[in-house]
This record gives C-alpha cells, sequence and structure tokens, in this order.
C-alpha cells in the first residue's frame, strides 16, 4: 500500500467512527439547544451579544440564557431595563454598525411595545436606504398559549411580522432545529424573528454536538403519507404526528410537513405534497382567521396543486378571542390533537 | 445643570468671539459655506416642487442651520448620526454630497438610496449618516444602538443624535435617553426645538419649559443654546462630543431655532402668526454669522460673495446631475427588501 492509500483508508475509518458517534446523538432540551446555540456563537464571533430582560443573573424568564452570564459576563450577557421600545431599537442600531445582537423579548407579547423600531426600522432599513445598510438582527420572542397566563402572555403574532417584508421569520419544533435555526438566523444579513413555543422548552430531542445551521425557508417533511397533508407550525407539528399516529390505526396516512419558516415560505413543499395527497389541512396556533393558513391555503389555490385538490382546504387555528385563563377554555382556543384527528376524518371522508 | 435654568438671550458677545477664533478661518469658512449650501439645496429643492419637478413631500429646515452644522462641525468620518424628517443639514454637515441628495428627491438610482427612500431617508451608511428617518423618535434608540456598537468595538467614536421638539414626550426619547446613562454610552442627543411639533407648539406638548431639563431625569449634563448661533451651538457641541469621546456618557443638548417654512407642503401657518415668523427671519442664522465672520475680521466680502458663488454653481451642478440621471427600473421594485433579492423577492 502506497502512504496516499493507506492514508485514505485512515480517512474512511475516521469518517465511519464519526457517523457512529453521529448516530448516538445526545438529547436536550429545545431551551438547552437554544442555550448551547447561543454560546457556540459567542465562543465563535466576539461581535455576538445578548440583550434582554432579566436574561443575566436571573437566567431568563424560561430559564433560556441559564448561565451564560457566568460563563460569559455581564458584557456578552446583557441585562437591559424593562423597556422593550428602547432595547429593541438599540439591537437595531448595534446590528447596523458591525455587532451581532441577539434580543430577547421576555414574552413575545411585549414585542407590541417595539412594532416601531421592528417594522418601521429593521425591517426596512436596507430598502429605504437603496441597500446600503444591513440589519443582521436576531431577535427571540417566547410565544404561544397553554402556561395559564391569560390574554397578554400567551399569543402568537408571528404572522403579524411575516407580513412584513424585509422580516425573516422562524418557528422551530424541535431542539434539532430550535439551535440550527438560530445558528442559521445569526449568518444571515437580515433581521430574523425566532418564535419559541413557551410549551416546547422543555421537551427533548437529539440535538448534535458542535456548530450546525438549518436552513431558513425550508419546511420539514416530518412525516411521509398519501391521504391527507397536515402544514403545520411549530408546537402543531408535534401535534400533528400525535394525530398522525392516531389515524394510522384508522388507516389513515397523513404526510406532516412541519412549515419551520413562515416569511420566507417553502410553497414548494406545499406543492408536492398537495399533489401526491389531494388534500390539504393547516394548522396553526394564531387566529385563524388571516393568519399563516390563508397564505397555505391561498398557495395551493393559486398553483397547480389546485388541480389535484379532492376536498375543500381546512384551516386550523386559534379561536377568535383574546386566550382566556380557564384551562379548559384557553385549551378549547388552540387546537389540540383531537381536532386535528377529526378534521382528518372529514377531509378524507371527502367533506371538508 | 446651571446652563439649562439660564434662559435666553445668549452668552455675551465676547465669549462667543472666543468660539470663533479658536478655530481656522478656513474651518469657519467652510462652516458658512454648509450653512448657505443648506438654504440653497431646500429653497431649490422647494422651487423643483412647486415646478412639479419631484413629487412627494418634504420638510425644510429653513432657518434651522446654524445648529446643523454647528452641532455636526467636531464630528469626522468614524463619528455617527442619526437624524429625522428634518434632515438636510444634518446630511450636509456630515460630509454628503448635494448631487445625490438632489438625486434622491428627483427619486433617481444616483441617489443615496437608489431613489427607494426620497427626502426622509437619506444615508450615507459608509461616512457615519445612519440616516433621516420617517419616524418622530424612530433614529433615537438606534443612535443608542450605535453608540454601543463603538463602546463594545472599543473605538472612542460619538454619536449624535438629532431630534426635535416634537419627539421628546415619545417614549423612544426617554427609553434612549436612560439606556444612554445607565451604560454610559458616548451619545450627544441634539434636540432642534423649532417650537412646533407640525402645530402644537412646545408651550402646548411639553411640561418643561426647556426639553434640556429632561436631563435632570436621566442625570447626565444638559444645555440650552440658542440654535441661531452658530458660535453657541458650535461651543457647546465641542463640549459635549469630548465628553463623550472621553468616556463620561451622553449629553442632552437644546438648540432653540425655528423652522421658518412650514411642516410640510400641506402647512396653512394657522397656528402662528405673521409677527411670530417675521421676528425669527430678523434672527435668520446665516446672515448672523456672516456678519459676526465680517465683524472679527474672520472673513472678508469678496470671500463671502465668491464662496455664494460656489454654492450656487454646486447646486446648479446638482439638479443637472439629478435631472439627468436614470430612474430605477420597474423590473427591480423588490430588490434590496433581503440581501438576497436581487429583482425578485424570494
Amino acid at each position: 500500500m502506497t502512504a496516499d492509500v493507506l492514508e485514505n483508508v485512515q480517512a474512511a475509518q475516521q469518517e465511519q467512527t464519526q457517523a457512529q458517534a453521529h448516530d448516538e446523538v445526545r438529547e436536550l432540551t429545545y431551551a438547552q439547544a437554544i442555550q448551547e446555540a447561543m454560546a457556540i456563537a459567542m465562543e465563535r464571533d466576539e461581535r455576538v451579544f445578548l440583550m434582554g430582560e432579566d436574561i443575566g443573573v436571573y437566567g431568563g424568564a424560561f430559564q433560556v440564557t441559564g448561565d451564560l452570564y457566568q460563563r460569559f459576563g455581564a458584557e456578552r450577557v446583557m441585562d437591559t431595563p424593562i423597556s422593550e421600545l428602547g432595547g429593541a431599537g438599540l439591537a437595531v442600531g448595534a446590528a447596523m454598525t458591525g455587532s451581532r445582537p441577539i434580543y430577547e423579548f421576555q414574552f413575545s407579547d411585549f414585542a407590541t411595545l417595539a412594532m416601531e423600531q421592528i417594522v418601521n426600522q429593521a425591517a426596512k432599513m436596507r430598502f429605504m436606504l437603496g441597500g446600503e445598510a444591513s440589519v443582521p438582527l436576531v431577535m427571540r420572542f417566547p410565544a404561544g398559549s397553554g402556561t395559564g397566563a391569560a390574554a397578554q402572555h400567551s399569543q402568537s403574532l408571528e404572522a403579524w411580522f411575516a407580513h412584513v417584508p424585509g422580516l425573516k421569520v422562524v418557528q422551530p419544533s424541535t431542539p434539532h432545529d430550535a439551535k440550527g435555526l438560530l445558528l442559521a438566523a445569526l449568518e444571515d444579513p437580515d433581521p430574523v424573528l425566532i418564535f419559541e413555543h413557551k410549551l416546547l422548552y422543555k421537551s427533548k430531542g437529539p440535538v448534535p454536538e458542535g456548530y450546525y445551521t438549518v436552513p431558513i425557508g425550508k419546511a420539514a417533511v416530518r412525516r411521509a403519507g398519501r391521504d391527507v397533508t397536515i402544514v403545520a407550525t411549530s408546537i402543531m407539528a408535534i401535534r400533528s404526528l400525535e394525530a398522525a399516529a392516531l389515524l394510522e390505526q384508522e388507516g389513515v396516512d397523513a404526510e406532516v410537513i412541519d412549515l419551520r419558516s413562515i416569511r420566507p415560505i417553502d410553497r414548494g413543499a406545499i406543492i408536492a405534497s398537495i399533489r401526491k395527497t389531494s388534500r390539504l389541512i393547516c394548522v396553526y396556533e394564531g387566529v385563524q382567521q388571516l393568519g399563516i393558513g390563508a397564505e397555505i391555503a391561498a398557495i395551493a389555490c393559486e398553483s397547480e396543486a389546485f388541480d389535484y385538490l379532492d376536498a375543500p382546504v381546512i384551516r386550523l387555528g386559534g379561536a377568535d378571542c383574546p386566550l382566556p385563563y380557564n384551562p379548559e377554555l384557553e385549551k378549547a382556543a388552540v387546537p389540540q390533537v383531537d381536532d386535528i384527528v377529526a378534521a382528518a376524518r372529514r377531509i378524507v371522508g371527502g367533506r371538508g | 445643570m446651571q446652563e439649562i435654568i439660564e434662559a435666553l438671550p445668549t452668552r455675551p458677545a465676547t465669549v462667543l468671539r472666543g468660539v470663533l477664533f479658536r478655530h481656522d478661518p478656513a474651518t469657519l469658512r467652510e462652516a458658512l459655506r454648509k450653512m448657505i449650501l443648506v438654504r440653497r439645496f431646500e429653497e431649490s429643492a422647494e422651487q423643483a416642487y412647486m415646478r412639479g419637478l419631484i413629487h412627494g413631500t418634504m420638510h425644510l429646515s429653513i432657518g434651522q442651520e446654524a445648529s446643523a452644522i454647528g452641532a455636526t462641525l467636531p464630528l469626522t468620518d468614524d463619528d455617527y448620526i442619526t437624524s429625522t424628517h428634518r434632515g438636510h443639514g444634518h446630511c450636509i454637515g456630515k460630509g454628503a454630497d448635494p448631487k445625490r441628495m438632489f438625486a434622491e428627491f428627483f427619486g433617481k438610482e444616483t441617489g443615496y438610496c437608489r431613489g427607494r427612500g426620497g427626502s426622509m431617508h437619506i444615508a450615507d451608511v459608509s461616512r457615519g449618516n445612519l440616516g433621516a428617518n420617517g419616524i418622530v423618535g424612530g433614529g433615537m434608540p438606534i443612535a443608542v444602538g450605535a453608540a454601543l456598537s463603538v463602546k463594545r468595538q472599543h473605538k472612542d467614536s460619538v454619536v449624535m443624535c438629532f431630534f426635535g421638539d416634537g419627539a421628546n414626550n415619545e417614549g423612544a426619547f426617554h427609553e434612549s435617553l436612560n439606556f444612554a446613562s445607565i451604560w454610559k454610552l458616548p451619545v450627544i442627543f441634539v434636540c432642534e426645538n423649532n417650537r412646533y411639533g407640525m402645530s402644537m407648539s412646545v408651550e402646548r406638548s411639553t411640561a418643561v419649559s426647556h426639553i434640556a431639563q429632561r436631563s435632570l431625569a436621566y442625570d447626565m449634563p444638559g444645555v440650552t443654546v440658542d440654535g441661531n448661533s452658530f458660535a453657541e451651538v458650535l461651543n457647546a457641541s465641542e463640549e459635549a462630543v469630548a465628553h463623550a469621546r472621553k468616556g463620561n456618557g451622553p449629553t442632552l443638548l437644546e438648540c432653540e431655532t425655528y423652522r421658518l417654512r412650514g411642516h410640510s407642503k400641506s402647512d396653512r401657518n394657522r397656528y402662528r402668526t405673521r409677527e411670530e415668523i417675521d421676528e425669527w427671519t430678523a434672527r435668520d442664522p446665516i446672515v448672523r454669522f456672516e456678519t459676526e465672520l465680517l465683524q472679527c475680521g474672520l472673513l472678508d466680502a469678496a470671500s463671502v460673495a465668491t464662496l455664494r458663488e460656489e454654492v450656487e454653481a454646486e447646486i446648479e451642478a446638482g439638479l443637472e446631475f439629478a435631472q439627468n440621471s436614470p430612474s430605477p427600473q420597474r423590473a427591480e421594485l423588490t430588490r434590496y427588501v433581503y440581501a438576497s433579492t436581487s429583482g425578485s423577492e424570494q
């Protein structure tokens, strides 16, 4: 054997060992995965720093920053006053001038206090200035209901932001994607808004070690199926998978697409799936009317997928009311597994 | 804090002369040239609008030139500014080329924003001008964020944040001053108090008699100066810039001035009197600065005439450049929405 060949064999063996190690990926919670992504980002790039309310010693309202303050210090993990408009605007200004801030809203609801800076400034800066400015900003929004926090701490406002050209909006549903999308967001030259579902923070899943990214704007087919396409966002992708398992027992083979990104939106994945199943259900937590489901349905209606549809599209979204406090009412206000199963039965029965 | 208690009128003339004599005549001549350039730029833009050559609206700062040019004089290309909807003076103060400003007014591809922004968004990020802003108070947190970058990057740059009296009742104003103070950031908040937020007078809108008094609440120096006196503005700005550069944190500098034109093109001047406008016209900052320079012997009448000719030539060339420049292509409508878009979105 020549030295070259020997080297190649060794390299191949090494690769195999690495692949085996990769198969035994450890499990992390969604919150730990986000924290790991932020730690990796800060180690890789000194321009990256965190800003937010109570993210320092306290560790964040949902313990996402955890002990990053102890590891990276107050200069990198900056507690801000309760001052969302100012804090968000500082992040915009810092991003325009060579920094890579990650700004955490304590609850996504509080973004309403900062809409001016997100919508009028961050989103439009590149365009208004004729391409001469960049706002490489990452914002994190703990969102969604199910925690008994009532109407001002439970909303899913992602569609508001996805309506604004210039922003990118992602909704990871797994620990793997939470880490990979955050690292991808930091590579992006434009503002990326990450909506994290609060009920997912403690969910566990495999997360590879080290640095990797998940592409923004690409959906994931979580379960392949022939009978119905379920396009879901965030925690609804998890619930749709649970629904699909129940449906399987009834002989209904559902395809579950986790949209992951609602701006840009993966039109191709939606169209390809409908061509296969001829039926579409959209499941999302935001208020049903004028929400992401309308956009998904429009993609089906405006494309070649329309010719394949065998039943009216079904939208399952949030009820037309603020999120209530009572736990039974709170559950009733957003799609649950049973609702998805029932919708699939209806649509497969041929009557939408 | 003593200074904010002192009301107008201005400091003694001897002090002001001292400020002027601290600078070489060439610098002062250039400052006067810029003030005249701002005035003539706006008058010409207004004319072009009247003649139907440009559309939309514009907010003219005619009468406020001393504050824009006096405040920006101590800045370098490494410093930043954020500006307002009435920001043509700030742009010229920060070194913008009137040619490209005119081109932006005309909506041309050669404009500072390639015709996508117009009068309210002129910026030159490469030279530290982070942009005018269409939202009252919108640039303020951005300025503080830029100052945070400066501090993190261990630079000695400063950020000058322009805003009007109208912004001082916005939440963004208060949040920005607080952030700059708690983190001791190098920001100079320059309030151009031109007495009206559109039609509402400061007396009716604002609980304090001088906006600089707001600095007390945020534990930073606050100074009110005669914004129509170039020397007063320059003096205060130099002090505030030095303070920030040394790492001592922000200052709130209030320049009391007046816009001689209406708020925008829709203004019918129903909220103020002819007498008031005449009174402020008599305090024209350009006439005043020019007279001071002549009296101090720092400039002669012939130089002033030459300087005015230079400005006229620059304006004429600028207008011609703008009119002859190409318009953006319709096919490029969604370009620049994202870094990755180069003709069609997504």
